[in-house]
């Protein structure tokens, strides 16, 4: 049984519910949200002090370049996720074939490689002296590279494929979710009218699962925004190199500041144009688990096809990496193994798994405050405090450096005045600050995932529990949280994994000695020496591969258990 | 309850890394590779007992140390690059120290006037030509690899690059901005491919007949000679120092510095008193084949092989001072294009 609402006015309808409800939901979101806005109006704040003018001499050089080929990046990045995002999650939610239960979690697994990671063990593949050209020039007898033509996968195509590689599971992720929600009675509804599975598709199926699959893509075009680790080694001229270049080489940080709001406004303007136009839509779908999906049954030929759509992103993505950095670590064992490794694992799954949680639970608070104090300003409250993911994460750790050393050093002055005591910097440089910025660069993702999962549930739930007696918060915990238990684990889960591939931020921010599997990674394969960084690398693949497990198994149950 | 945990959870937080304020310790944030030091701190602290920590982030690390202002826990900054060093000069966040181990194993040129930094090694910005089809003599200057008989037949890193723009910035400290203008478009010019890699990548490619001329610094042709898999490519291409026989070749720095807030100051002055002595001196450039600061050192091993290097004895101050004017012409004339 399925209901698709259309109301004008989206929303629980206000006096009913919020008048009853106390302020504590309301108060509580706009205290959590002005604190994760800060580090993002710490840099629209240095934005206002440049250096110098940058815009003239940007505008005069290379800013057409870096627009047109931020823009090329994107558009590449966002077909490819779609493309490979949806067409697998529809083929191992709706086909059975062998190897279906498989790849349900088996095509999360490329999300857990980092896509600089990535870019270099591709680039060492491909490159001239890679195996691939090796081959083929013993091959063909080719005495070097004048005499054939061979693909520069350190182009802007090249970049494309890598980025796409590894972030499509976010579109498949929540497009799957979406589609193992959605009622099997709608789709043979429109069968039976006459559609063809493939126009059900475009025309039932992907409508309603829309929201899902928009926070994916928006997560996807965002992170790629950001990226710098590939597009730098790659040499493709981004807006973020642009911003790099002025901070770095120019000594502008005010101008750098410019350029990350600039892309900022960006992102708003993105995701502002795919809500607008969805205005006017308001789903509600009540899941009913005596409705289970009926898969289609396809001759071999078929299953095959369904088999391959499947493998070839997890042989590329995940396969050929995770073995070529299996090779490397095996041959570079003696140099790259280190007993530092199991502090340096336990730093990353605690500040992991630290971050995730609280970016759940914040996720939570926010997403509930906003079904239950339905404004335009908690729409803005929620938009602001999302912001964190749309800024490339070094520029947001200077943001976060502003006001935590701040509160540190007013603190220090304060009780230095009244008790004459020195208190230092209490939470500048230590891990606090590191969960923070992972929970202030990640918090778009839980909530925006809750979110839209909220929005899914019928205000008839809450009108009946509160009219039993029940507090919001009450609810939430009896009758929301239960219902949302897959979307949780998926947030939760991918902002784990974020946090444990996450690089720029937790450098600039950590404590001394301190490293994450990351930055271990990172200090020999910025010093162009990435075979003895494999073994590291290849840990951040397997520790991500556990939570994903975990992960799949539960959204698959969460359809039977529904 | 729910607070108790949260409280617990924040104190245990804040509580982790270890208070680095201890005695007998110094803190260090660093530009370098944490790994490349670990070597050097470990030679210190056996011989002093004090205590080592790092923080190495490529970006960042200034504002760190200027927002953490006169609490922040950082007692040195180790950086690469002149233009990074400068930085910190200019931005008022380091210390001057001047004591007579110091000036003493440094010579002038390579430390602050007022001792606010001083030059751990100096590696030379060099080209790399391939053995088999550049003849010797055939490019002896920076000047020449704007010559139209190297037209497609170079590549480089990024024009962006801290590396490159050092060598730009002394172009033009010689010649001027429009002469260094015209060179960079006739560089531009004669490029295989479009600047892309790090320095070993380009050794690669003279290696794989994309090119058979580079830019690069000195250390990663050392390096990956020391490397068994990178050797082959390496052993294909020669090293030669430019300018040789005119103003000599242009060199950059990695240098330490003492923090205006350093808490343990003694400490650092001894870590700085320590990493210019003959016995660390040795390790640089026997473990990354660098060039030693200290004049009293003499390189060794495969450094010592490559020949004497004379470097030109332009400051590197005035090479910081052409780094934004560097940046713009890279822009301007659309190397990384």
């Amino acid at each position: 049984m399925t209901e698709v609402v259309s109301s004008a006015n989206p929303g629980l309808s206000q006096p009913l519910l919020a008048k009853r409800t106390s302020k504590r939901w309301l108060i509580s979101a706009i205290i959590t949200t002005a604190i994760v806005a800060l580090p993002v109006l710490s840099v629209l704040f240095l934005a206002l002090f440049p250096e110098e003018n940058v815009w003239p001499h940007l505008i005069d050089t290379t800013l057409p370049r870096y627009l047109t080929t931020t823009l090329k990046l994107m558009l590449g990045v966002g077909i490819l996720t779609l493309v490979i995002g949806l067409a697998t999650a529809w083929t191992v939610t709706m086909c059975d074939f062998p190897g279906r239960k498989f790849f349900e979690w088996a095509l999360l697994l490329p999300f857990a490689v980092p896509a600089y990671v990535i870019a270099y063990v591709y680039t060492s593949l491909l490159d001239y002296a890679g195996p691939v050209q090796v081959a083929l020039r013993d091959w063909f007898g080719w005495a070097n590279a004048s005499e054939y033509w061979f693909p520069e996968i350190r182009s802007l195509e090249g970049a494309i494929l890598m980025i796409g590689l590894v972030l499509y599971p976010y579109v498949y992720l929540l497009a799957r979710a979406a589609f193992l929600e959605q009622s099997p009675s709608l789709f043979a509804v429109s069968r039976s009218l006459g559609h063809s599975a493939l126009s059900t598709f475009f025309r039932v199926v992907l409508p309603i699962a829309r929201p899902a699959i928009a926070v994916g893509l928006s997560l996807v075009l965002m992170e790629t925004l950001n990226d710098f680790g590939t597009v730098d080694f790659f040499a493709v001229q981004t807006l973020t190199r642009g911003l790099f270049d002025t901070w770095m080489n120019l000594g502008n940080l005010g101008g750098a500041a410019q350029i990350a709001t600039t892309m900022l406004m960006f992102v708003v303007i993105l995701v502002t144009l795919e809500r607008y136009s969805r205005r006017r839509q308001e789903q509600y779908a009540a899941r009913d688990s005596r409705d289970p999906i009926q898969r289609f049954t396809m001759s071999f030929p078929r299953q095959m096809v369904c088999l391959a759509v499947c493998a070839v992103p997890l042989i590329f993505g995940f396969l050929i990496p995770g073995a070529t950095l299996g090779y490397y670590a095996w041959e570079y064992f003696e140099q790259s193994w280190n007993p530092e490794f199991v502090q340096n694992t336990l730093n990353s799954l605690f500040l992991s798994g630290t971050a995730a949680l609280t970016t759940l639970a914040i996720g939570v608070t926010l997403a509930y405050s906003r079904r239950l104090h339905n404004t335009r300003g908690m729409q803005v409250l929620l938009r602001l405090s999302s912001l964190g993911y749309a800024m490339p994460g070094a520029v947001l750790a200077v943001g976060v450096i502003v006001p935590l050393a701040g509160f540190d050093n007013w603190l220090d002055s304060l009780m230095r005045d009244t008790l004459g005591i020195s208190t230092g910097l209490l939470l500048s440089g230590t891990a606090f600050a590191l969960v923070f910025a992972y929970t202030v660069r990640f918090l778009a993702v839980s909530a925006g995932s809750v979110e839209s999962a909220l929005q899914k549930i019928t205000p008839s739930m809450d009108m009946a529990s509160r009219s039993l007696g029940h507090s919001p918060g009450k609810t939430l915990v009896r009758v929301h949280l239960p219902m949302l238990r897959g979307t949780l684990l998926t947030a939760a889960l991918v902002v784990f994994v974020d946090c444990m591939k996450e690089l720029p931020a937790t450098l600039i921010l950590r404590p001394f000695n301190f490293e994450t599997l990351a930055t271990y990674v990172y200090q020999f394969a910025s010093d162009e020496r990435l075979y003895h960084s494999a073994l590291p690398a290849l840990i951040i693949v397997v520790a991500g591969i556990v939570p994903i497990l975990l992960m799949s198994r539960s959204i698959s149950n969460s359809r039977a258990v529904a | 309850m729910r607070m108790k945990i949260a409280a617990a959870a924040a104190m245990a937080l804040t509580a982790m890394p270890l208070s680095a304020s201890a005695d007998g310790e110094v803190n260090i944030y660093s530009y370098r590779q944490a790994y490349l030091l670990e070597p050097l701190l470990n030679a210190f602290e056996k011989e002093t007992g004090i205590e080592t920590n790092v923080v190495f982030a490529k970006q960042g690390l200034a504002e760190r140390l200027e927002r953490e202002g006169r609490n922040s826990p950082a007692d040195v900054v180790m950086t690469v690059d002149i233009s990074r060093v400068n930085e910190l000069v200019e931005r008022d966040l380091v210390a001057g120290v001047k004591t007579d181990t110091l000036t003493g194993n440094i010579p002038e040129n390579l430390h602050h006037p007022e001792g606010k930094w001083y030059a751990l090694t100096t590696r030379g910005r060099l080209i790399y030509v391939s053995k088999e089809r550049v003849e010797e003599g055939e490019i002896t200057t920076y000047e020449q690899l704007a010559d139209d008989k190297w037209n497609d037949r170079i590549c480089t890193r990024s024009g962006k690059h801290p590396y490159n723009i050092a060598l730009i910035s002394s172009m033009i400290a010689h010649h001027g901005e429009a002469e260094t203008e015209e060179w960079l478009r006739g560089l531009k010019d004669n490029l295989a491919r479009k600047p892309q890699g790090g320095d070993r990548d380009q050794i690669k490619a003279i290696a794989e007949g994309v090119c058979d001329v580079a830019i690069g610094n000195s250390y990663y042709y050392g390096n990956m000679l020391m490397d068994e898999n990178q050797r082959p490519a390496a052993e294909k291409v020669n090293l030669i120092f430019p300018n040789a026989d005119g103003r000599g070749t242009h060199v950059n720095i990695s240098s330490i510095s003492l923090t205006k807030s350093a808490p343990n100051r003694d400490e650092a002055i001894a870590l700085m008193e320590f990493l210019t002595s003959p016995e660390a001196q040795r390790i640089y450039a026997e473990a990354n084949t660098e060039y030693p600061a200290n004049p009293g050192v003499k390189p060794t091993g495969l450094v010592a092989e490559w020949g004497e290097i004379h470097p030109d004895d332009l400051s590197l101050q005035e090479i910081a001072n052409h780094r934004e004017a560097a940046v713009k012409l890279v822009d301007r004339v659309d190397y990384d294009g």
